[in-house]
């Protein structure tokens, strides 16, 4: 490039300091510049260190962190030399930043546009007038509605895309040189994120300003970033243009990522049909928050559910969040007691009160929930955990108990030594993979999965999946399986429900989703997911009054 | 500003609830006095007494009514400003009280007024350079004095004051004062134990409010568009410190009732809580009640005004 | 993986302070001084230099010197032997009653946030009440109708911290009920009973060990502060509190007796904050 860089990192450091007082370098070198202008994505797995690496670019280190070495330059601004008080005048200014969390990150007791005009306050940079007047044109420039009064609200009255476009304009008030979105689109749902990442690529275009653009999402970083650099541990594997990155990784890790995306043909297993029931049959199905159990609750989540899972199929459900997707997931398994309708396992009646049911039902229908972190008992050893349903169940104790531990650990692919950690001490990965051998113990036939993989990086997400179904071959297993993402559904179910406001919308084949979908929900969903293709926000069209209608904005 | 009706509605269930505590409280207070083993006729006699002069006090003083009836009779008069009379000097309680409580009050509105601006001032400074050597000196001092007695507190102070020094009386021996002079000196050692310990709590408690909401992430924000560590501090963090800000300043202020007793007796005070443990040495239980439920008023107003300002200073409830 | 196993090991064997905690000085020194007066409490009777009753010294309110290391009191009895005494009335009555109160507070707590319901909004609703009374008011008035006794003084300081330690525990577990793990338990069909000390105490012990510490030191304080209205433990006994009003005549003389018995009080209560505030860290260090 003929110009000078606006930024030029060389040999950043930062460096952590753990619970035990001891020093580590979590980001180990970094080299990469920013042309004026250029959008760059840092792309990486959680702990790859992108959100560290953009915060340096402010001269910022989240608390217990701290640059160690290397050198940052913003413009004419030698970043990790100066002061802290100097690194003020580069803040809002020079450089600004838009968070993952736009809902955390404004404050709740003050009025949107304060918050959105402070930096030219703080800068002096124009009058109070000005600057309220230049924020209104961002708001529409970022095609808010209400432009003109939505600044008078306080952020718990505007909505999730909103409030994270409002956080664009607050970045861009102070006419930055360099703009950082750090996950800005992560939090949202699919229908949203479009909208959200649109308005920032216009406005970006528009103003000329460089980006960088911190995501753990190709297909998202693909509509919007000129460069993408690829981070692992605190290291550049791989520096490249969008387009070069997409067909023709060269980096081994950078093909890993890729390799994660590539939709997997799901193949039905074959199971012996020892029963030509269902092992799943919902009927009429509501239920809901509030009020007596058993009445009708106060705020009704589900309406009227019906499905039939067969045996040794797995049925996706998916809808954004508040479709009652989870509720769906709570009330079969009967932690949510239903009001009305019936479930069916195996052709038996369920009792909606999880008190009542028997023992044998609950051991044959387990639920895995999304967050490991808080579905592991933090304070007892991954033994214990496995060990409980092997006695509560199967009455096993001591050596035979022990045994079964080891085996169920070695189903999920991993060693038996893991049997003596906290769950602390486990990555998430190996958190979730116990989290799932806990609901084997009880030998059940039937695994409602709650957003399992949604926590998770993409390799780890994608490896589970493949476990589930090496599982699902060999103990003759049903998924009942429930996500936000339709690729993961896509690369496991057989059948899917699209789930709308509490209600079932469409039930369809999975692997027809793209093409059969005829309910417009389902349609606008399925045509929300990003796809590893830059030209794909540009080329695609979806009719705005339907967006309006079904995303409650 | 505008107030949504379920501000209203949470201020109405506030104000129901204090008074659910209040009915509750004043059983415990009745009960602990009344209910317990222990008879006071028995006790106001003496061992020698005959059994017929005994029950001949209890049904004078209509202690062999049903415990239940006695307790509406004794709310009911409490709610009608009915005291009852004492036993030892047959004077009317309301009496007795009311220009002790106008020494107390006056004793501890002297405490509040210096604590409350005092203890936001070092509590939010200390937050805001936390970790410093100034956040540290103020942590070692206030963790001191929260640590000890109160007596302790106004032991040293004496010590200090009155016998090292000799500037002040040790004792504040009657409240009759002619001039400022007198008036300060009188006050002095009373108004500065209680400040110490009532201050050292407030400052603490202010400064881990303060902390808790400079930990979010609109204050990270503030930082990264160059906001100095005053105004993420002053502007960001402490409107939404409020409320948890008036709950400390409340909590703290009851620690003025456990000290204002101590320290009432310790100098000599003429203020209700003196009052209340020298009827004790007598047993005389009306008057012991009444003073109780000065203290227990007084302790829940205060609870509940805290709560008041906490709900009203949440910008979620606002329209 | 041979490296995992090796650490597993190493976290398994029975830990010496230093292996696998840290533990700062400001800690240490707490701990020492409690574990010094937990000590003195039970053998102080032994190595007192003085009958504690004794009057030994003609002089009353006498100096610090080689035979009375801390002075002698109002009737010229030996301070330093009477505190040593005294430790076992104040740290005795205040173990007894944070023991009954947290006892009391945590089982308590934790079954009202399991079971919920109007069990939980009563009992909260109640407790929540009796905290409304101020602490050494509630002692006071107790004490006024049925006189003191160490049992007495004992059972009405448990009473008085059992709602601030049964609110602290439920607040814990109620977090702790809402995780995903404890419905996973629920879903298996455990018990309450099974929940409770299972799933949800594990994951309370730890602040609920400092509240107690907390909760101690507050005990000391208005058992003292009892002792010292002449409200608490009756002469000829003493505890450190009725040693101070013994002697509070001396104030204006500045005599040791009054300040011995003082500095007994903060040594204990700064050293169990110093402590709780310092607890041993567990090191957790995940490199990987």
């Amino acid at each position: 490039m003929p110009t000078d860089p606006l930024v030029t990192v060389r040999d950043l450091r930062v460096g952590a300091i753990t619970d035990a007082s001891r020093k580590v370098e979590i980001i180990r070198g970094v080299d990469f510049d920013v042309a004026p202008g250029e959008i760059v994505a840092l792309i990486g797995e959680s702990g790859s260190g992108k959100t560290t690496i953009a915060l340096s670019l402010m001269g910022h280190a989240r608390p217990g962190c701290f640059i160690s070495g290397g050198s940052v330059r913003v413009g004419d601004f030698d970043v990790t030399g100066l002061s802290e008080r100097a690194r003020r005048e580069l803040r809002g200014t020079e450089v600004s930043y838009v968070p993952q969390s736009a809902a955390a990150a404004f404050n709740p007791a003050k009025r949107i546009i304060d918050q959105v005009v402070e930096v030219t306050k703080i800068h002096r940079l124009m009058p109070r007038a000005e600057a309220e007047e230049r924020a209104r044109e961002l708001f529409r420039a970022l095609a808010l509605p209400e432009a003109d009064s939505i600044g008078e609200r306080y952020p718990h009255q505007v909505s999730g895309g909103q409030l994270q476009r409002l956080a664009a304009a607050m970045a861009l008030v102070g006419d930055p040189q360099l703009v950082i979105f750090d996950e800005p689109t992560t939090a949202l749902d699919v229908t949203t994120q479009i909208e959200v990442l649109r308005a920032f690529r216009s406005v970006m275009e528009k103003t000329g300003m460089a980006g960088v653009y911190v995501s753990h999402d190709l297909a998202v970083v693909a509509q919007i970033a000129d460069r993408v650099i690829v981070l692992k541990n605190g290291e550049i594997q791989e520096v490249g243009a969008t387009e070069q990155i997409l067909t023709a990784p060269e980096h081994p890790y950078t093909k890993e990522l890729m390799a994660a995306f590539e939709p997997v043909p799901h193949v039905p297993v074959e199971v012996p049909h020892s029963s030509p029931k269902p092992i799943l049959e919902v009927e009429h199905l509501s239920a809901g928050y509030g009020g007596k159990p058993g009445a009708e609750p106060t705020y009704r989540i589900l309406k009227d559910i019906n499905f039939k899972l067969e045996r040794g199929r797995n049925l996706g459900v998916i809808g954004e969040s508040g479709s009652g997707k989870s509720t769906l997931a709570r009330a079969v398994a009967g932690i949510l007691q239903p009001y009305e309708g019936a479930v069916q396992l195996d052709g038996e009646e369920l009792k909606p009160d999880l008190h009542e049911r028997r023992k044998d039902h609950l051991r044959r229908l387990q639920i895995v929930f999304q967050l490991a972190d808080t579905a592991l008992n933090p304070a007892v050893p991954v033994g214990t955990i496995l060990g409980r349903p092997l006695t509560f169940y199967h009455g096993m104790k001591g050596e035979r108990r022990e045994r079964r531990v080891i085996e169920l650990l070695d189903m999920v692919q991993l060693p038996g030594a893991l049997r003596h950690r906290l769950p602390g001490e486990l990555s998430g990965g190996q958190k979730q993979r116990v989290n799932l051998a806990r609901a084997l113990a009880a030998e059940p036939e039937l695994i409602l999965c709650d957003e399992i993989t949604s926590a998770l990086d993409t390799v780890v997400g994608a490896a589970i999946l493949e476990l589930l179904k090496d599982l699902q071959k060999d103990l003759g297993l049903s998924y009942l399986f429930i996500s936000h993402d339709l690729s993961t559904v896509e690369a496991i179910c057989d059948d899917v429900l699209v789930m709308l406001n509490g209600e079932v919308v469409e039930a369809l084949p999975a692997q027809k989703m793209s093409t059969e979908a005829t309910h417009p929900y389902s349609k606008l969903l399925i045509s929300s997911v990003p796809k590893l293709d830059t030209a794909w926000l540009s080329g695609l069209e979806q009719d705005p009054e339907l967006v309006a209608r079904f995303t409650n904005r | 500003m505008l107030r949504s009706p379920t501000t209203w509605l949470l201020v109405g269930q506030r104000l129901t609830i204090a008074f659910i505590t209040l009915l509750i409280v004043s059983f415990a207070v009745f009960f602990a006095t009344e209910l317990l083993p222990g008879d006071v006729a028995q006790i106001l006699l003496g061992q020698a007494a005959t059994p017929e002069a005994v029950a001949g006090l209890r049904e004078a003083m209509g202690l062999d009514r049903p415990a239940f009836l006695r307790f509406l009779s004794w709310l009911g008069g409490l709610a009608t400003g009915d005291m009852g009379r004492s036993y030892v000097n047959d004077i009317e309680i309301a009496e007795l009280v009311s220009g002790r409580l106008v020494n107390s009050l006056r004793l501890a509105g002297i405490v509040t007024a210096i604590c409350v601006p005092v203890s936001l001032t070092l509590g939010i400074a200390a937050a805001m350079w936390r970790g410093s050597w100034f956040d540290r000196g103020v942590s070692i001092m206030t963790i001191s004095f929260i640590s000890v007695p109160e007596f302790m507190v106004a032991t040293l102070a004496v010590l200090i004051f009155a016998v090292w020094l000799d500037w002040l009386p040790a004792l504040s021996y009657g409240v009759n004062v002619d001039s400022l002079g007198a008036m300060l000196r009188a006050y002095a050692m009373p108004v500065i134990t209680l400040s110490f310990v009532v201050c050292a709590q407030m400052i603490r408690m202010t400064r881990a409010a303060v902390i808790e909401t400079i930990n979010t992430p609109y204050v990270e924000m503030a930082l990264l568009k160059g906001a100095s560590r005053s105004r993420m501090v002053l502007v960001h963090a402490l409107p939404n410190a409020l409320g948890p800000i008036a709950n400390a300043v409340a909590l703290s202020l009851s620690y003025l009732v456990g000290g204002v007793i101590i320290v009432e007796t310790i100098f000599n005070y003429p203020g209700v809580a003196k009052l209340m443990v020298d009827a004790v040495s007598t047993r005389d239980l009306p008057l012991i009640q009444s003073c109780a439920m000065i203290f227990c008023v007084s302790y829940l107003t205060l609870i509940t005004l805290a709560d008041m300002i906490a709900i009203l200073s949440n910008p979620r409830l606002r329209q | 993986m041979t490296m995992t196993k090796q650490r597993t090991r190493s976290l398994r064997l029975p830990t010496p302070a230093n292996l696998g905690y840290r533990f700062n000085w400001a800690g240490r020194i707490g701990l020492t001084v409690i574990l010094f007066w937990a000590v003195i409490a039970v053998i102080g009777r032994w190595v007192a230099p003085y009958p504690v009753g004794e009057i030994v010294d003609f002089d009353y309110f006498g100096p610090v010197s080689g035979d009375y290391w801390m002075g002698t009191d109002y009737l010229g009895r030996d301070i330093f032997s009477r505190i040593l005494m005294g430790a076992r009335y104040t740290v005795g009555i205040a173990l007894g009653a944070v023991t009954l109160a947290c006892a009391g507070g945590i089982v308590l707590g934790m079954i009202a946030a399991v079971i919920g319901g109007l069990f939980d909004t009563c009992l909260s609703r109640f407790l929540d009440a009796l905290n409304g009374i101020p602490s050494l008011l509630f002692g006071i008035v107790v004490v006024a109708a049925v006189g003191t006794s160490i049992t007495v003084l004992i059972l009405t300081l448990a009473v008085i911290y059992l709602p601030g330690s049964y609110r602290f525990a439920r607040a814990l577990a109620v977090n702790v009920n809402t995780m995903d793990f404890v419905t996973v338990a629920r879903a298996r069909g455990e018990k309450t009973s099974y929940l409770i000390t299972r799933e949800i105490f594990p994951n309370i012990v730890g602040p609920v060990f400092a509240d107690l510490g907390l909760r101690f030191v507050f005990i000391v304080l208005v058992l003292s502060g009892l002792s010292f209205l002449g409200l608490g433990v009756q002469p000829p006994n003493a505890d450190w509190g009725a040693l101070v009003r013994e002697n509070i005549e001396g104030l204006s003389l500045g005599a040791p007796a009054v300040v011995f018995p003082c500095l007994a009080i903060a040594s204990l209560t700064i050293s169990v904050n110093l402590f709780i505030d310092n607890l041993p860290t567990k090191i957790r260090d995940r490199s990987d």
